[in-house]
């Protein structure tokens, strides 16, 4: 068969207004596919490499969008509220500042307007060759184009390998879990909390999803505990140009601190490894520690321990590193040497 | 006042900014249908067998076009479709249907086998002995006893055993090769020495405007909608693919969405859809999406490059031994490295210069110009070298490149070349000024925090004009000039800013006159290809010629009317005037159609070219007609100056790279359009910033495929990735050969705003140059870390 690109096929379109209404179409079509912004699905329904027959749209489902206030300080974020939403939110950016600015450097203003918290959460890997239609392992094949001795897999994963070297593109992903959120799903017939350290799956676990979703299940809100809000957090985020582009390597970190001693710590790195990765050896270094240039230097060397470079990504072992040390020290110029 | 030198509308903002321009995708006619093209999935193969019955049986297909139905190309040409693909993405066939996703589908249904061939992505794998071919007939292209041909070219295992050895770029036997003055003598007096391997990517033009293009046939004649940088030009080689006579090929491309070089005249997929709309008698759309264009729409030579420069103690370069293997794509013929030697020895005058270099056909998609071809490239990848040596013998690099930067009288290259003008000293002097070098050198090496300061300045010319060319104006009955202009609208505004150099001879307001442009059947004189900077040049020339013999026959026509000498009159504000009294342009125009002869254009100069012959006489009898060949005085090689100035700050932690601030200053000659000139001075420079810092071309060696073809994956640069802070500056001398005295400003803006930013990167990075563009964060970062770089020495593609 010939290869069409950057044209859609015809699907059957279901827009529901309501959660039982959408959670009904799963329900009933199997194989349907959830459109929420459109930025990841558009993409592989335009290059026909994921042909759904049927599609449930759910920009119309009020219920799912909109940030509201948690009884504990935290907060619930429907999973439809929007990017920019997200960025601009006062309450997130008093909370849970880490959150908003993992958000307001996703891709470009436009896609902040239509992308969603949940659409970036759940996205799909950007591996180029299993984007590409490879039929990969990720693809339901048995091998890895990506991870060969001569493969081009610069933007690739450095740790958690597992016969996929393909890596989580999310940046709210990480602030998220760095957040202790919560991702509440919905199904027909049940309702489920999964803390957003155990949403994600690398390929050891699922090789062909990235979260624990199961087909009829939808993302329906992240809810934030509000143990986190208020501390000193962290995102950076390294990429090649500054709009429109994924993480080379992210920091998501949030520090619970006192007399001048970090007694906390969440670090999540992403970007470098199939899934978002906390690094609880960082945490538990950290913790006790003066937040100085001194304590990120250790723990950026222990951030990295056990990460393995493909034939193009050895710059991610120094980019982690030194992200992380910038996280623990509070940013590029805190205490940095002049 | 004279209009040249001030702003000006263009003709076509309104149309642009308010969304009623028609690009030729807006185009539609009565019962039009789409296309849509089947493209290779492997890099070099040979069609077996096409199976379409399914595909045509399916309701609302309407045909087929393969490629055995389109023109013969000659080796190494191109096809508009072929049978024996030599990339992935190349087009095998096209299918019409009555709408485009029933095409879509009915290329999903083609059954298509297709039997693998040797294919190299790399230049230097195809070098290799044993090493694979793009081509069936070689690699490499060569002057033999026929003139130019397609030969296959190997170098010796030693050749990459010693380089290997070396830490170097292998150089094998050459393709093309000069030298000048004695290099050994020039490098022994050299006090320093700097030797590096360089690469540059080559990188894809992604216009904004995909080639998408409409056609149909009505009464023998083909109207052909397209998106073109000449309109003229595009007309004429359309016409000969198709083998029409020129008056049975309407062409219409009135707006072009950016072409940088990639749309110099039509594009052979402007074939399919005029062989495809005749064979099924209908009308036919065929847009080209995002990831098409990436295939078929051009990309810029990359180079794998090796370099020896020697400098005197006080920074005078004594020689330059250069090197370049092109990485070229499967057909044609690119001369960017060639251009680039004669760039490097323009540039920096070395006593002595040899280079040597070949172009190796890959199976990546086909080259064709990008802004500065070769100069562009050369010029990014030469400047830290530079920067290097000035630093090496603690000399001011603003006063290295002065000393080495050619004058007036200099010449270049193995011909011995010498320029109109060259006011690239003045250039540099005025850019430093506006600059504030003096200052801004003092940041170098600053450290705020984890991020440490770079200043950089890149010196990049490029050609900047023809000549020889027409000019065509009416003077209609109703007095307004009608400028007809057969160079293309791709954004430059040139298109308008030439026809003043004709409203200036003949005193006439901006208001007087309207621009004629972009369709075929509105009778365009013969132009140049807009293309290598030579509209501005080339088109004041033209209108100024035919601006003369207008301001002529407006005398005469006075004289015949009012009595007098001719010479006595003079012409001014809408008015001939003089001992006889005076009339109007609109009374001259009517009076001239009443005496027909030269005056209406009934009678025509000898020496204009056919194309400008027949539209001139389509025109003629409808007013007061000014047509001229541009017979002016050129002797010597134009050549226009860009030097661009940057200040970056690389972050130490991460290998993030933000540019600060950018000036470029340029000698152009006359300026004819001060907004339009920061136009083209800022916007190239963005296009320098990508390919310095982030734009890629990404193949995978082993099954020959491109990663890159999305734009995100290209990653040409955003707004974010462009400084807040940007400033331009011009000489403003006349170019003493030509009337007008402006030259073309297209190219050089391009080389200065990359050369810039990687002479301040490496800058920042204490003098070392890291010799490979794009200057991606994993590459400054492994540099900064001591780390092993993350591309192999001569990769190209990583």
């Amino acid at each position: 068969m010939a290869i069409i690109r950057d044209m859609i096929p015809t699907f059957d379109l279901f827009q529901p207004t309501d959660i039982g209404e959408a959670l009904r179409l799963l329900d009933e079509h199997d194989g349907a596919w959830v459109l929420a912004g459109g930025l990841d699905s558009l993409d592989w329904f335009k290059d026909r490499i994921k042909r759904p027959e049927t599609v449930v749209e759910l920009t119309g489902v009020a219920d799912l969008a909109g940030i509201r206030e948690g009884e504990d300080g935290g907060l619930e974020i429907g999973a439809m509220t929007t990017l920019a939403e997200v960025a601009r939110s006062e309450l997130i950016r008093g909370r849970f500042p880490v959150l908003a600015q993992s958000a307001a450097e996703v891709a470009t203003p436009q896609i902040r307007n239509q992308g969603t918290l949940g659409g970036n959460l759940i996205q799909d890997t950007r591996c180029w060759y299993y984007r590409g239609g490879w039929p990969c392992y990720r693809a339901g094949g048995n091998i890895c184009y990506a991870g060969t001795p001569k493969s081009m897999n610069r933007e690739h994963a450095v740790i958690g390998q597992n016969r996929c070297v393909a890596v989580n593109g999310s940046d709210t992903a990480g602030a998220l879990m760095a957040l202790d959120a919560w991702m509440v799903i919905h199904s027909a017939d049940k309702e489920r909390e999964i803390a957003a350290a155990d949403f994600f799956l690398g390929p050891d676990i699922d090789i062909e999803r990235m979260t624990v979703l199961e087909p009829g299940e939808l993302l329906t809100a992240v809810r934030i505990p509000g143990n986190w809000a208020g501390t000193r957090q962290y995102w950076e985020k390294v990429r090649d140009r500054q709009s429109w582009d994924w993480a080379l390597a992210s920091v998501a970190a949030a520090f619970d601190e006192s007399d001048g001693l970090i007694r906390g710590a969440r670090i999540v790195v992403n970007g470098v490894a199939p899934t978002p990765v906390r690094i609880g050896a960082v945490e538990e270094f950290v913790s006790g520690r003066t937040a100085d240039d001194d304590t990120g230097l250790v723990a950026g060397e222990l951030a990295i321990r056990g990460f393995r470079p493909l034939r193009h990504n050895d710059f991610k072992l120094p980019l982690t590193r030194n992200l992380v040390r910038r996280a623990v020290r509070g940013g590029a110029l805190a205490g940095a040497a002049e | 006042m004279a209009l040249i030198g001030q702003n000006i509308i263009p003709p076509d903002l309104v149309a642009k900014v308010t969304g009623r321009a028609k690009f030729a995708e807006d185009f539609r006619a009565e019962g039009m249908v789409f296309a849509k093209l089947l493209l290779s999935p492997m890099p070099h193969g040979r069609v077996r067998r096409v199976d379409a019955r399914r595909a045509l049986a399916m309701p609302g297909v309407l045909g087929i076009l393969r490629a055995d139905e389109v023109p013969r190309a000659n080796a190494p040409g191109e096809q508009a479709l072929t049978d024996e693909p030599k990339y992935v993405g190349e087009p095998i066939l096209a299918v019409a249907a009555v709408d485009e996703t029933t095409a879509a589908d009915a290329i999903e249904a083609i059954e298509i086998d297709i039997e693998p061939l040797p294919f190299a992505v790399d230049p230097l794998d195809s070098l290799r002995a044993g090493g694979p071919d793009a081509r069936l007939d070689g690699n490499t292209i060569r002057f033999g006893e026929n003139g130019r041909e397609v030969v296959s070219m190997k170098w010796p295992a030693e050749v990459f055993r010693a380089a290997e050895a070396e830490g170097r770029l292998p150089t094998g036997e050459p393709t093309d090769e000069w030298e000048m003055g004695d290099l050994d003598a020039a490098m022994g007096e050299a006090d320093f020495v700097v030797q590096d391997t360089l690469i540059h990517q080559s990188l894809t033009h992604h216009p904004m405007e995909p080639r998408s293009s409409m056609a149909y046939w009505e009464n023998g004649k083909c109207h052909l909608f397209g998106s073109t940088q000449s309109t003229g030009r595009a007309h004429g080689a359309l016409a000969g693919q198709l083998d029409l006579d020129p008056e049975n090929l309407v062409f219409v491309g009135q707006y072009c969405g950016g072409g940088f070089g990639s749309k110099i005249t039509g594009s052979p997929v402007y074939l399919v859809t005029a062989l495809l709309a005749r064979k099924i008698n209908r009308p036919v759309m065929l847009r080209i999406n995002r990831y098409e264009e990436n295939y078929i729409g051009r990309g810029r030579p990359g180079f794998q490059a090796w370099t020896r420069m020697g400098f005197r103690g006080d920074g005078k370069i004594t020689g330059i031994d250069l090197y370049i293997v092109q990485d070229h794509g499967p057909y044609g013929r690119s001369g960017d490295y060639f251009t680039a030697s004669l760039v490097t020895h323009l540039m920096y005058q070395p006593d002595a210069m040899r280079f040597r270099g070949i172009t190796v056909y890959t199976n990546t998609p086909p080259r064709a110009a990008q802004r500065a071809p070769g100069g562009a490239q050369i010029v990014a990848m030469l400047e830290p070298l530079i920067d290097k040596a000035a630093r090496e013998l603690g000399l001011d690099r603003v006063e290295v490149r002065r000393m080495n930067l050619p004058g007036h009288d200099s010449t270049f290259g193995p011909a011995r070349n010498r320029t109109t003008s060259t006011f690239a000293r003045e250039a540099l002097d005025i850019g430093a000024e506006k600059f504030d070098w003096e200052e801004k050198k003092a940041l170098s090496g600053r450290r705020r925090g984890t991020k440490v300061t770079g200043v950089g300045v890149g010196v990049s010319p490029y050609v900047g004009g023809s000549s020889g060319f027409d000019g065509l104006l009416l003077l209609r009955p109703d007095g307004k000039l009608h400028i007809h202009q057969g160079i293309g609208n791709l954004g430059t505004h040139s298109f308008a800013d030439t026809g003043r150099a004709a409203a200036d001879v003949l005193g006439l307001d901006w208001e007087d006159c309207a621009v004629v442009w972009g369709d075929s059947a509105q009778h365009l004189p013969y132009s140049s290809v807009q293309a290598g900077s030579q509209t501005t040049h080339a088109h004041t020339r033209a209108n100024h010629a035919a601006g003369l013999d207008m301001k002529r026959k407006l005398q005469e026509v006075a004289a015949d009317t009012l009595g007098g000498a001719a010479n006595t009159y003079t012409v001014a504000g809408g008015r001939i005037s003089g001992s006889g009294g005076a009339m109007t342009f609109a009374q001259a125009a009517r009076r001239a159609i009443a005496m027909g002869g030269e005056y209406s254009g009934e009678v025509l100069p000898d020496d204009i070219n056919d194309v400008t012959r027949r539209s001139a006489e389509a025109l003629a009898g409808n007013g007061l007609m000014g047509v001229a060949r541009d017979n002016f005085s050129h002797e010597g090689q134009t050549w226009s100056w860009v030097i661009g100035f940057a200040t970056v700050e690389v972050d130490t932690e991460t290998g993030a790279v933000e540019i600060l601030e950018y000036t470029g200053s340029a000698d152009c000659g006359v300026v004819v359009h001060p907004r339009s000139l920061a136009a083209q001075i800022h916007g190239g420079a963005v296009q320098g910033f990508g390919q310095a810092r982030s734009q890629k071309w990404v193949f995978d060696p082993t099954w020959g495929a491109p990663f890159a073809h999305r734009l995100y994956t290209a990653r040409p640069p955003g707004i974010l990735d462009v400084p807040s802070s940007m400033d331009w500056v011009a000489v403003g001398e006349p170019d003493p050969q030509t009337p007008v005295g402006a030259k073309g400003i297209g190219e050089p803006p391009v080389g200065a705003g990359s050369a810039a930013v990687t002479s301040a990167v490496a800058d920042a990075l204490g003098g070392r140059c890291l010799c490979r563009i794009p200057l991606t964060t994993d590459v400054v970062l492994a540099e900064l870390e001591g780390r092993p770089p993350p591309h192999q020495l001569t990769e190209i593609h990583s």
